[in-house]
């Protein structure tokens, strides 16, 4: 494969699609899925056939606001359709050409005005399982252009220069850790691709890797290139069963084009990757534990140093990515590193891809700018909390982020700036929650979440969590008490400066940020014996006493 | 000493001390005399840094690191026994002794569990946490030990010893989280596994978790002692 045959296939795919006089882009991705998006497409087909009309109708990955699916675009119109169903077939195909139909249409132009897409610009708009529709939207490209054109070096140049950090929650710089990885000796190194999205709350490396899989590939195929690898893996639990199979029908596909295998594209670099399953285990995420376990071992983490940069994967150099830092590789090669660093704020570049959920208008993916308002990703492009309610907080980072309160919505989403309200950008999950959530139950529910996820290794994290969660529960149940209270707060800090891995360093974060910024709820829970969202069943085994009896 | 082992010169516990290249703070510690509690550590046995009770400071970091894993550089300044660490070390003691059913009085160890003398040393006088009170098995149909889950503290030094120097690795860790258990091949009876009976994994064990059947109702101390001295002799072959 040479950049001319990748130009030939890209021609050979427009002139394809200018063969049709209408593309009809059904949305395939869960939500959608579930909602009946097969039937929809085959209804569709069915009714082109009948009517005559020249559509393609074209399978694609996630739009994004994932509440209104099923969802299906009409280009050259860009005219967006939500909530269709099989029987709206028929009017959708005879409107091509007309009018729309203005039942079906949505306006979602707030919703998608403040976005920026980089990492999903082809979600929505190419056939994951067609790798010539990648190739046609600029796929490949970069990879052959840096095979030809640059060297390893400047590779890892260029992804220092973008200033990319790490978007799997640590936001350690991504050109950094190349760069340790490219100078550290021997003759075997690893790429790995961590898809073992966990967080309860996010889906965005499911989205990318079954809406854009080549995206992925050719991030870690450029990974391998610069850090001079030649071999990967692609960790992805096995809960997501459609991304394993794009994933393998895209490694395929990528090897029977040449991209993939020995001597790519006509120079000595020679570069595969395989697939390994999780098997359900949320710790398998942090990647020491994610090695030991692709390494067929029980998934446990280790202490680092020595960091996987140095000894990882079967004790060789291994870089370790997440899914959505190696989809953002190919647009930094091909439109270079200034493009992405003039996105974003000052010390967190580029865009980001939130999971929007809980209780939110439009629920689904969104991808913004770095630095932008918290409030305007709720309540422009999210479009606020419905049913009247009024937002309380934002859940960010999933089991080891914090809780915003609405107080603070005019925060600018950063690494930094997140870190710094008690929480962290994660791997983008962001749970809005109104005044219906009882706090102490939210902080429960994620140490619940920690203590059953939690491997048992070290003694913080395997006994601390655990502890936590008794207490919580005592004060959900309206039997905690003040002293307990205090003995909780000191339990999350030997847990949070104590624990072995991530998991257990973070744990504390979601009972500590309530804590700072909900302390009335414990109290009330405590003292007054009252849960002020009335989301916890407390008995009353003592009843409140009203203040004006004490005075 | 040969020319290329290289001499770091560090401070722990504002005493000055040398050590060689790839050591670990615990090794230049004990070298030095200086005291690090440690639990799953054990001399001969591989490190994994699990229970947490050597995490350390070094100066200038934030983060704490446990001695057992952590390596020595030039100029290092550690200190092992800081009020915050005292702190800590306190909180996990009193996490395993609330996690399952340690009752000295009536354990074959009391007088010489390493668990009972470390809450000793620590002056951990009482546990302010609830107490799971969890119900455990205990597995006596092995005919010369038996395991009591109730004492053990998944520190895996038995799980350790039979993989490493054994070489039968009978025993492993099942389940995960407070869940997690040690177990015999694949969760079979002790006594019906594939165990050499060698007895290491008894001699090896901190608590009463592991013990001699022979010796229930009077003094069991544990020689794990051994270790070093068998290492030697291996390496020596």
């Amino acid at each position: 494969m040479t950049i001319e045959e990748l130009e030939q296939i890209a021609q050979s795919v427009s002139q394809e699609n200018a063969k049709f006089d209408f593309e009809v882009n059904v949305c395939m991705d869960l939500a959608c899925a579930s909602q009946g998006a097969e039937k929809l497409r085959d209804a569709l087909v069915k009714s082109a056939e009948a009517q005559g009309k020249n559509v393609l109708i074209r399978r694609t990955g996630c739009m994004g606001p994932c509440s209104s699916g099923p969802l299906v675009r009409v280009d050259p119109d860009d005219v967006l359709y939500k909530r269709v169903k099989s029987d709206n077939a028929e009017a959708i195909v005879s409107s091509l050409g007309g009018e729309p139909v203005p039942e079906l249409q949505c306006d979602l132009s707030d919703h998608f005005d403040k976005q920026v897409r980089v990492v999903l610009e082809n979600a929505g708009h190419i056939d994951p399982e067609k790798i010539d529709d990648y190739i046609a939207h600029d796929g490949y490209k970069a990879l052959l252009t840096a095979l030809t054109e640059m060297t390893p070096n400047g590779v890892v140049h260029r992804i220092t220069e973008s200033g990319l950090r790490g978007r799997g929650g640590g936001g350690y710089p991504t050109g950094l850790k190349w760069g340790t990885v490219a100078k550290a000796g021997g003759d075997m190194k690893y790429v790995v691709c961590n898809g073992d999205e966990g967080d309860p709350g996010a889906f965005m490396d499911r989205s990318v890797m079954e809406g854009d899989p080549h995206r992925v590939i050719e991030g870690m195929a450029l990974a391998a290139y610069a850090v001079g690898a030649s071999k990967g893996f692609i960790y992805v639990r096995a809960e997501y069963p459609v991304a394993v199979a794009r994933l393998t029908t895209g490694i395929r596909e990528a090897r029977r084009r040449g991209l993939l295998g020995t001597g790519i594209c006509g120079t000595t670099f020679s570069f595969d990757i395989e697939i390994r399953l999780g098997a359900g285990a949320f710790v398998c995420g942090e990647e020491t534990a994610l090695l030991a376990s692709i390494e067929g071992k029980r998934g446990t983490p280790k202490p680092r140093p020595p960091y996987p940069a140095v000894s990882g994967l079967f004790g060789k150099p291994t870089l370790i990515n997440n899914v959505e830092t190696y989809a953002n590789i190919a647009p930094i090669v091909r439109n270079g590193g200034k493009w992405f660093a003039n996105m974003g704020s000052d010390r967190s570049k580029g865009t980001k891809v939130f999971a929007l959920t809980g209780k939110i208008t439009h629920t689904g993916l969104v991808e913004v700018p770095m630095g932008i308002k918290l409030r305007e990703i709720i309540e422009v492009i999210g479009g606020g909390v419905p049913d009247g309610h009024t937002l309380k907080a934002v859940q960010t980072g999933g089991p080891s982020g914090g809780c915003i309160p609405a107080e603070m919505l005019d925060l600018g989403v950063s690494y930094d700036a997140l870190m710094k309200v008690g929480s962290i950008m994660g791997s983008g999950g962001m749970i809005v929650m109104d005044d219906t959530s009882c706090m102490v139950n939210v902080a429960r529910f994620f140490i619940e979440f920690c203590m059953t996820e939690s491997c048992g290794k070290c003694i913080p994290c395997r006994a601390g969590t655990a502890q936590m969660h008794t207490l919580l529960t005592r004060i959900c149940e309206g039997r905690g008490t003040m002293e307990e209270l205090d003995l909780l707060v000191d339990l999350c800090g030997t847990i949070k400066e104590t624990s072995l891995c991530g998991l257990g360093q973070t744990a504390p974060n979601p009972v500590l940020s309530t804590l700072k910024y909900f302390k009335n709820e414990y109290i009330e829970h405590i003292v007054n014996k009252r849960c002020p969202a009335g989301v916890c069943n407390i008995e009353a085994a003592v009843p409140a006493v009203p203040t004006e009896v004490l005075a | 000493m040969s020319d290329n082992v290289e001499v770091k010169t560090l401070i722990i516990d504002e005493q000055e001390v040398s050590a060689r290249r790839g050591q670990t703070i615990l090794q230049v510690a004990r070298e030095n005399d200086i005291n690090i509690p440690t639990l799953c550590h054990l001399e001969g046995l591989s490190n994994i840094g699990a229970c947490r009770l050597c995490l350390v400071e070094i100066k200038g970091s934030n983060k704490l690191l446990p001695a057992c894993v952590a390596t020595v550089y030039e100029g290092m300044e550690v200190t092992t026994n800081s009020e915050r660490l005292q702190q800590h070390r306190k909180t996990i003691l009193e996490l395993l002794f609330a996690e399952r059913n340690h009752i000295c009085a009536v354990c074959v160890s009391n007088g010489h569990c390493e668990l009972q003398t470390m809450a000793q040393d620590q002056g951990l006088t009482h546990v302010r946490l609830p107490y799971r009170n969890p119900q455990l098995n205990v597995d006596a149909s092995h005919e010369r030990f038996t395991v009591d889950h109730n004492r053990c503290i998944l520190c895996t030094r038995c799980v350790r010893a039979c993989a490493e120097i054994e070489g039968a690795h009978i025993w492993d860790v099942m389940g995960r989280g407070i869940n997690s258990m040690i177990i015999t091949d694949l969760h079979q009876d002790w006594g019906s596994s594939a165990c050499t009976r060698c007895g290491k994994c008894v001699q090896v064990c901190p608590t009463g978790a592991l013990f001699d059947k022979s010796k229930i109702g009077s003094d069991h101390p544990k020689y794990p002692d051994f270790l070093p001295y068998l290492n030697l002799m291996r390496e020596a072959q």
